[in-house]
This record gives structure tokens, sequence and C-alpha cells, in this order.
């Protein structure tokens, strides 16, 4: 791993474990007596520290020791996990980030952990809420509590090398209780044949004392992964017939571990699991998935020629390569797929503070967080979850005691939910709030010049005005919201990944914004159509289905042009018309029908050339006044095929039917 | 592009459209290409209304006629695309530039450079940076920047105006 900057490795680890305390402090609020959230907070705690000290942090290991001192009583048990005090930890948790990051305060750190101290001892479980009462369990679960361990342990070969000096662990499990320590020297081979760097000892030490599992389990956390580690309680009689331990050539008896060994079992799995997945630098991911997008159009190029030249070996290897190509872009664009509840892990904290703040009490119940999405997706959601959320805490949950008079539960509910559909993935924010008052959101539209008053509009189209710029129906300015800026920024990122935003709200009931966002960014499946010398590119997703006009007796009234499908009447657009194509239709008109959002529509084409592996290029901020068009691809013959936005192209046939009504109702006049 | 060619001249290329000599910094030029397929942007501003494939990019191509209000023709024999390299508002911007015919690069010094005339000139004399003066003629430096800020895509509109004023 040369070349990677320790510093920075130590910074991403801690900001992965600050995560982890995060979330468990925040679950420990929910649960306050699993001691398995109080152990998992701790080893993090114990784990940062420990790296930060290695690293040279030494502002965030003394905090942290300190931290760790505070936090050491809950897990004792002498202290209860208490709202205040998960508040208080947060707090320390986040001066951590602040230190990690390279802030110094040492006065704040004071501070914050004078209120984690007074946190702790005021939360003695004998002072605790009568919910929590029943919480308190004594110090030392039952089954971590024996009068004695014997702890045997053998280092990796290598481990002197690398610096651990098991003279320091011995000393530490001395200070956990009173010590009788052995060496088993059996394994130490003759004096020709050792290496005087390597480990050969086996350890056996006895502790005489109550001591928790976990204590001792935390000595050996660095190490622990490579390392033969043998925990047993004492047994009554103290055992004298101790049987050899296994010959400690560590590396290769790792996979037949002492029966014993196998009692940290979840611990181990997870270490197992580490070891399968590797940390990637995300330019890396990046240029692979370049790389593949430039397979796939030379592979396109391949399969031309191919089919040009007839030759049945070609053609089989083409399809060959063909088939892999699209195995190979499956697989990258999967490496790129992050879940979703990495994302939402952050929005816990923001709601947990809002609610704080605003003494508003609120649920925050997140689904799907399996679901998902590209990265840069998700990168970019950041942001507008964050001012959808915001909005919903502020404006949709009501103040407890409204929410009473109106007969609903005191506490608010925000639920952050994710799932597939189609090729798309919904994001919904619901709450349980006030719901949007149409009424309310029109006159302020029409005061502020956004719509003319006295136009008919349904309560359907008035809703989306929250998205418009400066848009705000907040009374005063709030540190929170009301500036209408929040609204536009959710807007204009979502446009920008190409996706949508619905609104579906009840007055009184709640509301709900649904975030619909394409799977990815980078390669799409498409079908390749041909109008006149032109062809274009629609994303597969959005096809449902390909009828011939003809067949489906388009009717063109009154300015609207429809087809019957299975008796639904399906608009149409002339792709020729919208794209001013020179030339006449050919005979057989074709037709594809897309769906956007609830609306369908039949885009009609003169030919339907099939199904393509599209890699999508942003087309150039030159044209990015060019909205029917979400990006340009290369064909197989390296020409250009414009991909359609299916979202914009309907609304601009919209408007140019519009406009065409409009035409002959001025030549009527 | 800095603004220090006024006063150190510059290495151009040099290429026709129709009858008259433009110039381009040649730094800025990457590569020349023989016509390509071209594909029409449908609903865009008439100075970008195509899109070529440059080794695997999707690069805009512009027509300067359109800027300068001359008629616009089907390429030739003789029809260049210069892929030129610049920086629009602090962003690296690749475009293909369409030309009649590639000239040559050379030397056009300082001294040989004059101001805009703001009278007598065929052409909006905003978009024009400098005019050289070389031994058969006149060399029209054109304000890359400054056609590109103006004329992309979102100002579609103000495109159409400056043809319409042209043709007048």
């Amino acid at each position: 791993m040369s070349g990677i900057d320790p510093i920075e490795t130590f910074r991403q680890e801690a900001q992965e474990l600050l995560e982890t305390l995060e979330q468990t402090l925040l679950d420990l609020e929910q649960r306050p007596d699993d001691k398995d959230l109080v152990a998992r907070a701790f080893r993090a705690l114990h784990t940062l520290k420990g790296s930060g000290a290695m690293f040279g942090f030494t502002a965030v290991a003394e905090f942290l020791h300190d931290f760790e001192t505070a936090f050491d009583r809950v897990r004792k048990g002498e202290a209860e996990a208490s709202k205040p005090l998960v508040s208080a930890a947060l707090k320390a948790q986040d001066h951590v980030a602040d230190l990690v990051a390279g802030g110094d305060d040492p006065a704040r750190g004071q501070e914050i952990l004078a209120n984690l101290r007074a946190a702790v001892s005021g939360a003695a479980p004998s002072g605790a809420t009568p919910c929590q009462s029943a919480a308190s369990t004594p110090a030392g679960a039952p089954a971590s509590e024996t009068r004695g361990w014997t702890v045997r342990f053998a280092l990796p070969a290598d481990a002197l090398v690398l610096g651990t000096n098991p003279l320091l662990l011995l000393d530490e499990l001395r200070g956990l209780a009173p010590a009788k320590v052995r060496a088993a020297m059996a394994a130490v081979p003759s004096l020709e044949a050792i290496e005087p760097s390597a480990s050969y000892i086996t350890w056996e030490v006895t502790l005489d004392g109550p001591v928790a599992l976990e204590a001792i389990e935390d000595v050996f956390l660095f190490i622990r992964d490579d390392m033969d580690l043998a925990i047993e309680p004492l047994s009554p009689v103290v055992p004298e017939t101790e049987e050899k331990a296994p010959a400690p050539e560590t590396a290769a008896s790792e996979s037949a571990p002492t029966p014993a060994a196998k009692k940290p079992e979840k611990q181990t799995a997870a270490n197992e699991r580490a070891a399968t997945s590797l940390r990637v630098s995300a330019e890396r991911l990046d240029e692979l998935m370049d790389r593949v997008g430039e397979l796939v159009i030379a592979q396109a190029r391949l399969n031309e020629l191919a089919a040009q030249s007839r030759e049945p070996a070609l053609g089989a290897v083409a399809e060959e390569i063909a088939r892999l190509t699209a195995s190979l872009r499956d697989t990258t664009m999967s490496t790129r797929m992050v879940p979703i509840g990495s994302l939402f892990g952050r929005f816990r904290r923001l709601v947990h503070d809002l609610s704080r703040d605003l003494s508003k009490p609120i649920d925050f119940v997140t689904v799907g967080e399996e679901t998902e999405l590209d990265k840069t997706v998700i990168e970019q959601l950041a942001d507008p979850l964050v001012h959808l959320i915001r909005n919903s805490v502020d404006h949709g949950v009501e103040p407890a005691e409204r929410r009473c008079a109106s007969g609903k539960s005191p506490t608010g509910t925000i639920r952050l939910s994710a799932s597939y559909r189609g090729a798309e993935v919904a994001i919904a924010v619901t709450d349980d709030g006030a719901g949007l008052d149409a009424v309310r959101l029109r006159a302020k539209a029409e005061e502020q010049g956004l719509i003319a008053p006295s136009t008919p509009m349904a309560d359907s189209d008035i809703y989306p005005m929250i998205f418009q710029p400066g848009f705000s129906t907040a009374k005063e300015v709030t540190s929170l919201s009301g500036r209408g800026v929040g609204m536009d920024v959710v807007k204009r990122t979502i446009d920008g990944l190409r996706g949508s935003i619905d609104i579906d709200t009840q007055l009184g009931r709640g509301t709900t914004v649904t975030l619909r966002l394409p799977l990815t960014l980078a390669i799409i499946d498409g079908l390749l159509v041909r109008v006149g010398d032109e062809r274009y590119t629609i994303p597969l997703a959005a096809v449902e289905e390909c009828v011939e006009l003809s067949a489906t007796g388009g009717v063109e009234t009154r300015g609207r042009n429809f087809m019957n499908i299975r008796d639904a009447l399906v608009p149409f657009l002339r792709l020729r018309e919208l794209f001013s194509v020179p030339g006449e239709p050919e005979p057989f008109q074709k037709v594809v029908v897309v769906a956007s959002g609830s609306t369908r529509v039949g885009l009609v084409v003169d030919q339907i050339i099939g199904n393509n592996q599209t890699v999508i290029k942003q087309l150039s901020r030159l044209h990015s006044g060019v909205k029917t068009f979400s990006g340009a691809t290369i064909l197989g013959d390296g020409t250009v095929a414009l991909i359609l936005d299916v979202m914009h192209l309907v609304g601009f046939g919209q408007s140019l039917e519009e406009r065409r009504r409009q035409d002959r109702m001025g030549r009527a006049a | 592009m800095s603004t220090t060619i006024e006063h150190h001249g510059m290495n151009a290329l040099t290429f026709h459209l129709e009858d008259e000599i433009f110039a381009v910094q040649a730094e800025s030029v990457r590569e020349i290409l023989d016509p390509v397929p071209i594909t029409r942007v449908p609903n865009a501003a008439a100075f970008v209304g195509g899109l070529i494939n440059v080794r695997g990019t999707v690069v805009p191509l512009a027509d300067l006629r359109v800027v300068f209000g001359m008629e616009r023709r089907p390429p030739d024999k003789d029809t260049r695309i210069i892929v030129v390299e610049f920086t629009l508002d602090d962003e690296p911007m690749v475009t293909g530039i369409l030309a009649d015919r590639v000239h040559e690069v050379t030397e056009i010094e300082a001294a040989s450079m004059e101001q805009v005339p703001s009278v007598g000139m065929r052409w909006p004399p905003a978009f024009i940076r400098s005019i050289g003066k070389r031994d058969d003629g006149f060399v029209v430096i054109p304000d890359m920047e400054r056609i590109f800020r103006t004329q992309s895509g979102r100002d579609a509109a103000a495109a159409n105006l400056t043809e319409e004023r042209h043709e007048q």
C-alpha cells in the first residue's frame, strides 16, 4: 500500500468509525438497555482512540480517552444511556470529527467532556425515568461474569516485526485483574532454526477476578484478526492438566480454530466479511466506467462489421464479445452501486437535532435502505433530501399541542423510503403533518406574481409551485427555512439527474414528496429508431410497446393526435414534425409508446432499428438550452445519435400542440 | 487565451470562410479533421446546430458563417473541421469549427494587428478581436470566447437576432 497517505487512510477509517458511533448512539437512544449497542459504541471509541494515537492525532486520542472513560461508566452499568447522555455523546462525536478534520478547540472539548461527565453521573440508574428503570441491569451482563478467565493466545509469526509487544498485552491483562502468566515454549525451535524476529510463544494467562469478556477482547482489538485467541471462563477447579496449545504457526492454523476460539463467532464472521471487500478510490471506478464505455462503442462497431462481412466465424466471435461486454458493463455498473442506507443514516442525526431544536417530538422511520443507486446519484441526493426533510419537520409536522388538538398522536412521523420502480428508483419523504394548503399556496403564488389571478388551475398543478425559486409561505424566516431557496435546490438537482418529483398531499393528513430517479447515469439500454435519415435513441426503460400507426387507427382531430391502443386513447407525437426532419413520412409509420410518469405517449418514427447499448455522453453547455435530449451516444458506425429525454419531450409536444391550438383559435377569430 | 496577442503577436492557423481569411490561435487547435458525418441537433441554435464524434467523444460543431452572416453551405472536398480547445467561463471547452479551407500556420506580428474599426465592417465588431494585415490582405481574428458565450444554447434567440440583422 505504498504511495497512500496513511493520514488520509486514518481519516477515512475515522469517518467510518464515527458514522458507526453516531448510528449506534442514535440506536441507543431508542433502546437504552441494549448491551450490545453499548459495547459496539465502546469498541468504535476504543479503535478510534488506538488508531488516532498511532497516526499522531494526539488531541483526538486524548479527547477520546476522556470520552471513553466517561462512557465506560455506561458500559459498566453504573450509568444509564439516557437521552441527555446520548445528546452529550453525539456532541462529543461531532467534536472528534472536527479534531480529525484538523480543527482544534480545547476549550470546547473540555466543555463537551464536562457535559458528558455530568450526563453520565446524572443518569445513575436510580434516577432514570420510569420507562427506563426496567432497563438497568447489574454491572456486567451475567453471561460474561465469572470468577475469572483463562486466556490463551499466540501471536502471528510476524507480530513482533509489525510492532506488537506481547509484554504490553500482558501488562494490560494484568491491569484487568490479578493474573498468573505462563509461557508455553513447546513451539520454540532449536537455536539454529530460530528466527529472532518471529514470535513462537503461546501465552496462557489466568485472570482471577470478575472481568467482562469484552474487556479482554478489547486488549487484543488491533491484532485480533490474525492471532489465535482462546478465552475460557475459569471453571471452579483451576485446570492443571492443560493440553498443549496448538502449534503457534498461526498463519497455517488459522483454518483450524480451537473449539474455544469459536466463542466470538459473530466477530469472526464480521472479520471475514471485511476481508472480502476492499476500498477503491472513486476515480478509479470512474476511469473503469469510461473504459467500459469505450469498449461498448468499439463492440458496436465490431458488430456492424460482422453483420456486413457475413463471415460466420467472425459473427460468432462478435456475438461472444457482445455478450461479454454486456456482462462486463453490468458488473462495472454494479460496483458503482451503493446502498442508499449510507445516505439515510445521516438524516437520523438531522431529524434528531431538528426535533430537539424545534421541540417537536418526531419518529424517523427509514425503509428500503438496501436499495442501490449509482454513487454519483447518491452523492447528489444528499442536499435535496436535507431540504425535503427540513421542510417536513419545519412546515409539515405541527407542534405537539396542535397535533393533539386535531386528534393525532403528539409525536410526528417522518418516513424516508426507497424502492425500485422499473428502471427508476423512487425515494419518498412522507410526513403525517398538516399537508399543503392549495388555497394558501395559490394566494401566495398570485401575490408573488407567479400565476395570474383567476387562471383556472387544478390543485395538483398548484403544489409544484413550492419548487419555484423564492417561493415561500413561511410567515417569517427561521434559521431552518422560509427563504424559498431549499425547494428550488431540490428541483434543480433532480432535474440535473434527469429525475422527476411528485407531490401527494392531503390537507391535515400529511404530504409525500416522491423523487423518481434513473438507476444509473452512465450506460443504458436504448431503442434505436430512424426518422428520415436521422437516428435517435430512446431509453428502453421508458418504452412500453411498439405498434404500427395505421393499425391503431390514429386520428388527428381538433389539434390533438390520438391513437387507439386496446381501447385506450393514447396521444402521439410525430418526431418528424417535432424535430423538423426534412422529407416525407414513409408509408408505414411506427409508434413507440413511452411512459413518462403516469402519462403514456406515442412517438411516431419511420423505422425501429433495434436495441443497442447506449453510452451516455453529456451534451456540452452550448446545447444546454435544448431540453428534448438528455445526451448523445456514439453508434457502431461512429456517428453520433441523440438520446431522447422522454419527460421533456412529452412536455415539448404538449406546448407545441398548445401553440397550434392557439394559432387555430387566432385564425378563427 | 491571454490578452497578450496584441503585444506579442500570435501563432495562428488561418482558414477561409467564403473569400475571407480568419485566424485562430494555433496553440488552441487540437486537430484538423476531414469532414465526418454531422448529427443535426433539432431545435438548437443554427450556430451550434451539429454534433460530431471526435475519437469517441461527442463534440459540438460550430459554424462561424452563422455569426458572420454568411450563407451556410454543404461541405465539399476542401471543407475541414478545426477542433479547438479554449476556456469559457473558467471551464474547458472543446468544439469543432467548420472551415471552407484550411490555409496554414503562420506568425502574425503584433505590429501588423489593428483595432477593429467601428464603421465600415460587414460583421459585428463585438465578435472580432483584432484584424491582422498580411501581404495578401487582411486576417480576421474572431473573439471565440465572446462568440461562444453569446451564442450558446441558452441564447438561441439572441443568435437568431444577430443572424437576422446581418441578412438585412
